[in-house]
């Protein structure tokens, strides 16, 4: 039943910090990561996690005061005439082959806000056949079709029109439409999407999101969701992993997030979600907030906003466990130790899982 | 309901003049009341008229046409000094960009004891630092918060701070426009949650507005649902919720994401789209469902949207 | 490596695997340490070494231009037939001019008067042009279409017909130098402030302000002043070696300061017409102006950086 799964991207023990006036932010510390080929990841987490900067690092992106401590971002692929495999380490990479390698050809990005990322200077099409043009060294015919082809792909109806219009001629969703385009106008194998739908209306989300889902299967691409929406990541992933404070702090698939998370944070997350279905006074919410990244972390970094949280926390940083009976599903907090206390999720989100659950083998 | 409402909007109307042939209508003939104490929810999407509408109830704008009562002064037209000192206590507002709302060069205590400063508003300073402090805790801050500069905070604290701002007016009514919707979802449940306390101590009066109907059900008593300038619809949140009329409403409501990887993988959003539907706003008039629920719809329409 | 493989390196202690009680602890918010924004402008600063350097030299040559004339037992306006130039030498350590007046304090007392015309003209542009370009930018509409058509006829009529002119009606004096120079500047820093003002009062902050009752005055001093004073501070810096160029080249073409008064401009071109015989009489004005005017670009250069509020985001 179970195809081989081809891994396309395998993140190892990634450190990253910055240098600022405050002195040196840690800001991602030890991440490990797989995205296989044809899967959906979604990287969930409050703004400061490093969520976002653990994808930059895998485009070569990072701002310039940002260097790479340890680890590696190995990319594999199949070369294109011989079909062998081949393997590079994104970090050992120097800035001209990232830039003819690597961006737009095998890893390509959408980011969160449509009108900073097109250029309000060029015309939809020429930002379209741009990189077609620099990166195969198309001819302008072939990249002009191509980009036809793009367009109704993305779903824009009368693309021959839409070339020749300006970004602020469009609407919100438009763009965004017009930035994906961009994005696959290489083929690339993944597709890193940076809260894609954040800055859009609501209405217009969920068609940016059935729209990436429909390109993901056409195309057979990995996509990495990076988003604090857990609506987005219930409706888009394969698997989930949760960061706090530079770590991941859980990860598995996602029903094993959704219906069985066991990380305090997932737990809190969870929470604090609004749901239609619950008629709550108030809503949860994790108390406290999110540590500084320029101080050094002692123990467990969530532990001071936990209310769960062991002595250990305070003092050894746990390691990641293993879920008993799933490959996926792993947990970085010390109370999945054996000889820790049995610890329950609040009974309120059980309670909510349980409905939730319900509801959906009710769907299925 | 015998109690006077807070705030009344009556066909209010704002138009920005862009050439001399082109005219933006952004709120076309909107009403709708709130009483103290509770919360009205105008929910749309970008463009829909919602904020537009919260800066000229505040008098950010000079309405166009309308009257906007407040606390029983018209307050659309030339105002009184009494009337404007009124309309600038007693209304305030919370904004969205919790970068650019707080200003950099200003202190914590200097930004919450502005209004304070302006309107006079206290004998002593002891007296102006005890009510930032007074802010401060109320909204979970702690005195020594006072000297920082807003850079020094996270998202969700600085809003804090910009509603601590507004609320050491003892304002009546507080426009709370897309407060929240630049902060990750579990600020947002803390700010939801901390603007729901104070409603419950202070007895004020919110027109919360968004885009995004999740957090709305949780804080509002009634909500209008504003799409290109008009009210389509119009009710309290369990009428909204449970029998929406309107296909923009069911849009929205549909687009909503439920945290359900079951039920979310196979759903799919309805659409929406005005200018295809062949539905115009301006012919519609107001139709009465239940309750306080109406819906704007010409007759067939309503006819064929209930049946 | 499996899990109790990973496990092994810990060392429990019996109390490990209690729950912590500090619930108490759990409300309590975490803020960036305290850490005033100038501080770290200042940092910044300071790392750009050729800032430090050029304010350095900046007040260097300033405490020369102050103290040196009066130290020196010579006077700027001593003529001395008997002593006409003199090459550098013990007692006239930068030589003598044709006049055999020493160079050594007619240097440092030129540089003080071109110091001091560059910084009084720009203060004066200061108080013009940002009282102009605040009341244009912020009141907007008709009164910014007739100020800002006002500015554009008279930034149409070339400076240097304006300033010869000028100095030929007038007398040319230290006044009519700087008042030459304050009434073309102003222009520039009008524009850079009515800009800035035009940006920040659309900041939420500003509208905040609006729905509190605040005055106008309140907004322009208290919320928008403070948030374009930097690049006041950087335009400042970058005028001034624009004004003492403006006033070196006016003297260079003969409208400068009446004799027997030096200024930087005035050296030069004395130092010109003899240049082949005695060069040294208009090299040395021209290394001091020149390191003059590098430092206060690098200056410049240096505080655009420092100051720039995006540059402190991570």
């Amino acid at each position: 039943m179970e195809q081989q799964r081809e891994r396309i991207l395998k993140i190892r023990n990634l450190n990253i910090s910055f240098k600022t006036g405050n002195g040196k932010v840690n800001a991602v510390r030890g991440v490990n990561l797989d995205l296989y080929k044809g899967e959906t990841i979604a990287i969930v987490g409050e703004s400061g996690s490093g969520k976002s900067v653990t994808t930059k690092a895998v485009m070569g992106l990072l701002a310039n005061n940002g260097n790479i401590d340890s680890g590696m971002i190995e990319y594999h692929w199949n070369d294109e005439y011989t079909g062998e495999p081949k393997t590079v380490d994104i970090c050992q990479l120097s800035e001209k082959e990232l830039q003819s390698e690597i961006r737009g050809r095998k890893i390509a990005m959408v980011f969160q806000d449509p009108m900073t990322s097109l250029n309000p200077t060029m015309t939809i099409g020429k930002q379209i056949m741009e990189p077609m043009i620099y990166h195969y060294k198309k001819s302008k015919k072939e990249a002009y079709e191509k980009a036809l082809e793009l367009l109704e792909l993305v779903g824009i109806t009368d693309a021959e029109k839409r070339m020749k219009n300006y970004p602020h001629q469009l609407s919100g969703g438009m763009r965004q439409r017009i930035v994906i385009a961009i994005a696959l106008s290489c083929d690339p194998y993944v597709l890193i999407c940076d809260e894609p739908t954040t800055a859009l209306d609501v209405t217009i989300q969920a068609k940016i999101l059935e729209l990436i889902q429909d390109i993901q299967k056409k195309k057979q691409l990995s996509v990495i969701y990076i988003t604090h929406d857990l609506g987005v990541v219930a409706k888009v992933a394969d698997y989930v992993n949760v960061m706090y404070a530079g770590k991941i702090v859980e990860t598995g698939t996602i029903d094993e997030i959704f219906y069985d998370p066991r990380h305090p944070y997932t737990w809190g997350l969870l929470s604090s979600m609004p749901d239609l279905d619950t008629d709550d006074d108030v809503l949860y919410t994790i108390p406290g907030s999110p540590p500084n990244l320029s101080h050094e972390v002692q123990g467990d970094a969530f532990a001071p906003r936990n209310e769960f949280a062991l002595n250990i926390d305070f003092k050894e940083e746990p390691p990641m466990f293993e879920v008993p009976g799933s490959k996926s599903h792993k947990v970085a907090s010390w109370l999945m130790h054996p000889n820790a206390p049995k610890v329950e999720m609040p009974e309120s989100l059980k309670k909510r899982l349980q409905k939730m659950k319900e509801k959906g083998d009710a769907k299925e | 309901m015998s109690e006077q409402p807070i705030l009344e909007v009556k066909n209010l109307k704002q138009y920005f003049k862009v050439s001399r042939k082109f005219t933006v209508k952004a709120v076309d003939g909107i009403s709708f009341k709130i009483m103290p104490g509770q919360t009205y929810g105008l929910v749309g999407e970008s463009g829909s008229g919602k904020s537009t509408t919260g800066r000229s109830i505040i008098r950010l704008y000079k309405p166009t046409d309308g009257e906007v009562i407040f606390n029983g002064k018209n307050i659309s037209g030339q105002m009184t000094k009494e009337e404007l000192k009124l309309l600038r206590t007693k209304m305030q507002m919370i904004f969205q960009d919790p970068m650019a709302c707080l200003n950099p060069r200003r202190k914590v205590m200097d930004i919450i004891a502005e209004g304070l400063d302006i309107h006079k508003e206290y004998k002593t300073e002891q007296e102006r630092e005890q009510k930032v402090y007074d802010m401060l805790e109320l909204v979970g801050l702690s005195k020594e918060h006072a000297n920082r500069y807003p850079h020094q905070f996270s998202g969700g604290q600085r809003q804090r701070i910009g509603i601590a701002r507004a609320l050491v007016m003892r304002p009546q009514l507080v426009i709370a426009d897309e407060a929240i919707s630049a902060l990750d979802v579990s600020i947002q449940a803390q700010v939801v949650n901390l603007m729901k306390k104070i409603q419950k101590k202070t007895n004020t009066a919110y027109l919360f507005i968004a885009h995004d109907l999740s957090m709305v059900k949780y804080i509002s008593d009634h909500i209008g649902v504003l799409h290109l300038g008009h009210l389509v619809e119009t009710g309290t949140t369990d009428e909204i919720f449970n029998n929406p009329i309107h296909p923009y409403t069911k849009s929205l409501l549909s687009a909503i994401p439920e945290p359900n990887p079951r039920v979310e993988k196979t759903r799919k959003s309805q659409s929406y789209d005005y200018e295809t539907s062949g539905i115009d706003y301006h012919k519609g008039t107001e139709h009465h469902v239940e309750g306080t629920h109406y819906v704007l719809a010409t007759d067939e329409e309503f006819a064929q949207w209930t049946k | 490596m499996t899990q109790s493989e990973a496990l092994k390196k810990y060392q429990f202690q019996p109390e490990d695997f209690q729950l912590a009680q500090h619930r108490d602890a759990l409300e309590v918010d975490q803020v960036m340490p305290a850490r005033p924004a100038w501080k770290d402008s200042i940092n910044l600063f300071l790392r750009n070494k050729g800032a430090v350097i050029g304010i350095i030299c900046i007040v260097i040559i300033t405490l020369f231009a102050i103290f040196a004339p009066m130290l020196s037992s010579w006077k700027y306006d001593d003529i001395n037939t008997s002593i006409q130039n003199i090459s550098p030498c013990a007692q006239h350590w930068f030589g003598t001019d044709t006049l055999g007046r020493d160079l050594w304090v007619r240097l440092w007392q030129g540089t003080r008067i071109s110091l001091f015309v560059a910084v009084a003209a720009i203060l004066i542009d200061v108080v013009i042009g940002v009282t102009y370009g605040m009341i244009s930018g912020y009141f907007g509409g008709k009164v910014d279409s007739v100020m800002q058509r006002i500015q554009e006829v008279i930034n149409s009529i070339p400076t240097l017909v304006v300033l010869t002119i000028l100095l030929m009606v007038m007398k040319s004096n230290l006044f009519t130098i700087i008042m030459a120079l304050a009434f073309t500047e102003w222009i520039g820093m009008s524009r850079i402030t009515r800009a800035q003002v035009l940006k920040t009062k659309e900041e939420e902050f500003v509208l905040a302000s609006r729905t509190l009752g605040a005055g106008s005055f309140f907004i322009i001093f208290k919320e928008i002043l403070p948030n374009i004073y930097s690049q006041m501070i950087i335009m400042v810096m970058m005028s001034i070696p624009n004004a003492i160029f403006y006033e070196a080249y006016l003297s260079f073409v003969g409208l400068g300061l009446p004799i027997p008064e030096a200024s930087l401009g005035t050296l030069i071109n004395d130092g010109f017409n003899t240049l082949t015989i005695t060069p040294y009489q208009m090299t040395i004005p021209v290394i001091v102006f020149s390191i003059l005017m590098l430092s206060f670009n690098l200056v410049g250069d240096g505080l655009r950086d420092a100051l720039d509020p995006t540059m402190k985001e991570m």
